[in-house]
């Protein structure tokens, strides 16, 4: 998978963030190719957050540079980009999905407008094309049609989390990001949404970086794994040779407490 | 007592300066909100204090006034404004859309086309168009900045997924000059297309949000939609019963306790200019029960 000869989709190079004298994360430096999915795991207040709001250019690093190659072909310095720019990466190419869904739907209005804000946001302007392709999504994430225009706050959890990935993916993005996509949900809601997530991420050839703390995730997701203890990256690795064989003593304690042999 | 205590239009000529530049400005950017130190006005904000406030400092001594209400001269605070600058200013006042240089307006534009040299002030009760959907002040300023709008189309979605069609009857988003997107306050949908291209100076005060807008003469004012989903007018599908207009906004009136109503023109001056130049009576209207 990261045999390839062209540029990566998005480079981390030396990323720091200090909160005043606290740290968030020091010194990470990766790259990610189109299509791949790369998992971030760790303990609590490892920096795992941090560096996805850093990746994602929500967060201003205090060191180092996140370089994107955007649709045109031309790598871009994230932290260079305007606001403008940020916003527009942010509904087309990228998505992100929050693990509180609230977060990252609007609660109080339908379903359908919830999928079709950002194909609005991208000029739009056909009511029944727009409400055609919503209809589409919400098949594809296995939410009944006849539920478009029910707001989320009638859906149950798994149901708010898949209706937040089809309004991440309506617009095709190339990168989404994932803060925990299955905390919080039942264990048999959480598979059946892993299942989904996998579907997705193959068809559409995503590329995805994804946060969690559940090594089974990882396991079932991602191509790669960071593996992260303070702030910093301790292993690195292809999932199943990390998860397997870890290298590092640390990696192998979280690897044995959590999906024991 | 013949020296009034206050100056002329009541606000001093420093505040009444302080909004002027403020009109400027917003002259000079069409559709974007100014923002300005409101005054407190000796009446209530409901009362449209924001638009008495642009009144007060755009008149002069030689301008003729006009003040309407929902479209009529005669209601309460319609009159209480006219009183005010009538008392503050000494101007001369009309009801006849054709004579004001000046007309304060709640919620209405006059069914008469406006002409050339007329300022048109809106009393504005809420001037962000995008405040139901995001409530952060600092995130709708960015918006505007960056002539991001989407939240509108998703209102206008809302409206169609639940009622078929788009239902937003008053306070209708409207475009400016293809780059603010503008609340006309809460008047009816009918009146948008009149804001279009029009001859006379349209200016919006909002007092309790400290906000002024303007649309300057011959401005393209664009209200919002969807192509299968156009903007469309609407009125009553009916005639005034005391003028017989059938292209003028009508308010239903109930006219008895047993349920008896009648549509009349909302548009006083319009509608008493009509039956005063008939020389016949109007045909009796038809098509909804007397
Ligand atoms: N806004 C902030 N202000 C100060 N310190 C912060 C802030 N956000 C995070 N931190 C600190 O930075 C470190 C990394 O936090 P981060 O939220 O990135 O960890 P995490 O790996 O996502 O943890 P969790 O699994 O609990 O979500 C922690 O020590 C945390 O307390
Ligand atoms: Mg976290």
């Amino acid at each position: 998978m990261t045999i390839s000869r062209e540029e990566p989709l998005l480079a981390a190079e030396g990323l720091t963030r200090w909160y005043g004298r606290q740290l968030g994360c020091r010194d990470v430096s990766f790259s990610i190719y189109e299509g791949e999915v790369l998992a971030i795991v760790g303990e609590s207040g490892s920096g795992k957050s941090t560096l996805l709001q850093l990746l994602s250019a929500q967060l201003e690093p205090s060191e180092g540079h996140v370089r994107y190659r955007m649709r045109d072909g031309v790598t871009r310095d994230l932290g260079l980009l305007g606001e403008a720019e940020r916003r527009f990466l942010f509904r087309t190419d990228w998505g992100y999905v929050h693990q509180d869904a609230a977060q990252g739907l609007r609660m109080s209005v339908s379903a359908g407008a919830n999928v079709g804000e950002r194909l609005m946001a991208n000029g739009w302007r056909h009511y029944g094309r727009i409400r055609a392709t919503a209809e589409t999504w919400l098949d594809r994430v296995e939410i009944d049609r006849g539920r478009i225009d029910d707001t989320p706050r009638t859906y149950s959890g798994g149901m708010r989390q898949r209706l937040q990935i089809a309004r991440n993916l309506v617009t095709e993005p190339r990168l989404v990001f994932m803060d925990e996509p299955t905390g919080g949900l039942d264990v048999s809601v959480q598979a059946r949404l892993l299942d989904l997530l996998r579907g997705l991420v193959t068809d559409l050839g995503l590329a995805a970086i994804v946060v969690t703390h559940d090594l089974a995730v990882a396991r079932l997701l991602s191509h790669r794994i960071m593996v992260m203890k303070g702030g910093q990256v301790i292993e690195t690795g292809l999932t199943d040779q990390v998860l397997d064989d870890p290298q590092e003593p640390y990696t192998q304690l979280l690897v044995a407490s959590i999906l024991p042999a | 007592m013949n020296a009034p205590a206050y100056n002329f239009a009541y606000l001093d000529e420093q505040t009444k300066r302080m909004i002027r530049r403020a009109i400027l400005k917003a002259i000079a950017i069409p559709g974007y909100q100014v923002p300005f130190a409101s005054r407190e006005m000796p009446m209530p904000y409901g009362w449209g204090t924001g638009g008495v406030q642009v009144t007060a400092s755009i008149l002069g001594p030689n301008d003729v006034l006009k003040v309407i209400d929902q479209g009529s001269d005669d209601t309460t605070n319609a009159v209480s404004i006219r009183k005010f600058f009538q008392r503050t200013a000494g101007v001369a006042t009309t009801t006849h859309t054709r004579d004001a240089t000046v007309i304060q307006t709640r919620h209405r534009i006059p069914e008469q086309a406006l002409a050339e040299g007329q300022v048109l002030v809106f009393q504005v009760p809420i001037p962000e168009p995008l405040r139901f959907l995001e409530p952060r002040e600092t995130e709708t300023r960015r918006m505007h900045a960056l002539a991001d709008y989407s939240l509108m189309h998703l209102k206008l979605y809302e409206d169609i997924a639940r009622h078929g069609r788009i239902s937003t009857s008053y306070a209708y988003p409207v475009k400016v000059q293809g780059r603010y997107v503008m609340d006309p306050s809460p008047t009816p949908k009918f009146d948008n297309p009149k804001m279009n291209d029009c001859a006379a100076l349209q200016l919006f005060g909002a007092g309790r949000e400290k906000r002024i807008y303007a649309i300057p003469p011959y401005t393209a004012v664009v209200s919002l939609d969807f192509e299968d989903h156009p903007f469309e007018r609407y009125r009553h599908d009916a005639r005034c019963e005391l003028c017989g207009a059938d292209d003028s906004y009508l308010d239903e009136v109930i006219t008895d306790d047993r349920g008896g109503r009648m549509f009349v023109c909302s548009d006083t001056d319009y509608c008493e200019a009509r039956r005063a130049t008939a020389d016949k009576p109007h045909a009796v209207p038809q098509g909804y029960p007397a």
